[in-house]
């Protein structure tokens, strides 16, 4: 069976300007202007990356910190334009790269849940319908008017993930998700996302624990200082990886 | 195009989210809420009646509604391109981790101003209705200035905010700069006033034809001229696709300068 490319990410680079010659100030920019000293240290993030995701499958991101992997979720996502190269994706992104970025902290969990669905293209009715199913899922039912900014950081993990599962988006970016909150939630969470995966949603996948990333994996690509290092079959390549 | 629509209208819900949010966190913990947004006008009103009718006699009758219609008018000019200025700046969190069509965040700041403007309205026709001035069929073609206007700013906030990332000094020069413009618009003294070679200045400023329409309708019983309408139409077309223009152009760096 000929399965459909959802992604497809073509000699993406990704260049950064470093901060050290950022200029926020007119004047400085004008006299480097001057000076002729407009230079750009560069730094490419990601460099020349090229891999294609078909439907359902589930596709794992490794790498060191600072590898790129964020960088890459980033431009599947759109938040990110790559410096050089294409990403084309088809179909509609639920995109977990921060949780709980969307949330502003003086409003209530409840307001939250309406704001976030709304970053996330979902009108009031459909948060609506969904509202029991994330309260119930985040486990916050007492909180739900309290502002999140008392919240802990495990509880807004909680409720953010809550929020992005809604429904079933055709593809699923979770950036280190899992690694928070606590270990009744975080298989909570695995099974969720497992489900996605049954129903046909193609996951985007990057953690530290190498051990989550093969349970569910089924391809990965390895990032190394921005250039793919290996890709394939995810056994074939946590094996090299662990041997690295 | 196409792509825009479908992409804008699946974000509608975020405007709507992004507004009230605005609206609540301005007025939590404040006993009178939104109420402030109707009494504020009304304050100024009074203290710049107060003072310019008792201390420069200004020969304008009703002199109060004069100035409410010019504080109308001028402050949702300036608090709407102020704060779309910061609209970008203020949801950088947002901008770097997840994807919405960052012209929202410009375009909510003018509806949260919009709204403002609506109460301000109110408290006009109250002002109006209280002091017994005669109220005009005209009053009904007010939306051809406050369209107008908005587009206006709209297209002056579009280009500030994207500026702005690049170079936070426009923050700060930009309240000086509306501080100057205000004295440079007949919101508190009368255009006949005025000097020839200032009284052309004044004139070129698109917001003195927005307010002088405004007030032709509102309280003057006149028809909007033809020529003010669509200088007026020119203005803002001009400014809104110079602002559409350097947003997009900008928009795929903010992240990088945020
Ligand atoms: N906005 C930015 N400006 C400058 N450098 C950045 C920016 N975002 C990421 N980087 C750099 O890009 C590299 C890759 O980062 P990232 O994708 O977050 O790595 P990973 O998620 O694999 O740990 C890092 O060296 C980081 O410092
Ligand atoms: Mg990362």
């Amino acid at each position: 069976m000929e399965q459909k490319t959802v992604i497809k990410a073509e000699n993406v680079s990704m260049c950064f300007t470093l901060a050290s010659e950022k200029f926020d100030n007119f004047k400085d920019y004008v006299i480097k202007m001057i000076k002729k000293q407009v230079s750009y240290d560069e730094f490419w993030a990601l460099s020349d990356v090229s891999f294609e995701v078909k439907q359902g499958d589930s596709l794992g991101l490794i790498g060191l910190n600072g590898s790129g992997k964020s960088t890459m979720l980033k431009t599947i996502a759109g938040v990110l334009k790559p410096t050089k190269g294409t990403v084309v994706i088809d179909g509609t992104v639920a995109p977990l790269i921060e949780l709980g970025a969307g949330f502003d902290a003086d409003l209530t969990a409840e307001e939250n849940v309406y704001l976030n669905g709304a970053l996330l293209g979902y009108d009031r009715k459909q948060m609506e319908a969904a509202y029991q199913d994330i309260v119930e899922f985040s486990e916050l039912q007492e909180f739900m008017h309290t502002p999140v900014k008392n919240f802990s950081s495990g509880m807004v993990s909680r409720l953010a993930f809550a929020i992005a599962t809604i429904g079933t988006p055709d593809i699923l970016i979770c950036d280190e998700v899992l690694s928070v909150g606590d270990f009744h939630f975080q298989e909570k969470c695995e099974q969720r996302i497992q489900r996605m995966i049954d129903a046909g949603t193609t996951i985007l996948f990057v953690s530290h624990s190498i051990q989550q990333v093969k349970k569910i994996c089924n391809k990965i690509v390895w990032l190394d200082h921005g250039h793919v290092k290996m890709q394939g079959d995810a056994e074939a390549v946590c094996e090299q990886y662990s041997h690295s | 195009m196409s792509g825009y629509i479908q992409n804008f209208l699946k974000f509608r819900p975020l405007l709507n989210e992004l507004v009230s949010r605005d609206i609540k966190i301005k007025y939590r913990r404040s006993v009178l809420g939104v109420l402030w947004t109707l009494l504020n006008p009304l304050f100024m009103m009074l203290i710049l009646s107060f003072v310019f009718s008792n201390l420069f006699k200004f020969n304008i009758d009703n002199f109060p509604l004069y100035v409410l219609s010019g504080q109308v008018i001028f402050n949702f000019f300036s608090e709407s391109t102020t704060n779309a200025m910061s609209a970008i700046i203020g949801s950088s969190s947002l901008i770097k981790k997840i994807y919405v069509p960052k012209y929202l965040f410009v375009i909510s700041r003018v509806v949260s101003s919009f709204i403002n403007l609506l109460a301000a309205f109110t408290a006009l026709l109250a002002v109006m209705i209280f002091t017994r001035a005669e109220l005009h069929w005209t009053m009904l073609l007010v939306p051809i200035p406050l369209v107008l206007l908005v587009v206006f700013s709209t297209g002056v906030g579009l280009f500030l905010s994207a500026i702005t990332v690049q170079f936070r000094d426009v923050m700060h020069l930009y309240g000086v700069f509306t501080t100057a413009l205000m004295y440079l618009t007949p919101v508190i003294y009368p255009l006949s006033l005025l000097p020839d070679t200032v009284k052309f200045i004044v004139m070129l400023n698109p917001l003195t034809n927005y307010l002088s329409m405004f007030r032709d309708v509102m309280l003057n019983n006149n028809l909007p001229s033809l020529l003010g309408v669509v200088v007026g139409l020119v203005e803002a077309i001009i400014v809104m696709v110079i602002g559409l223009y350097v947003f997009y152009k900008k928009q795929d760096t903010f992240i990088l300068n945020l």
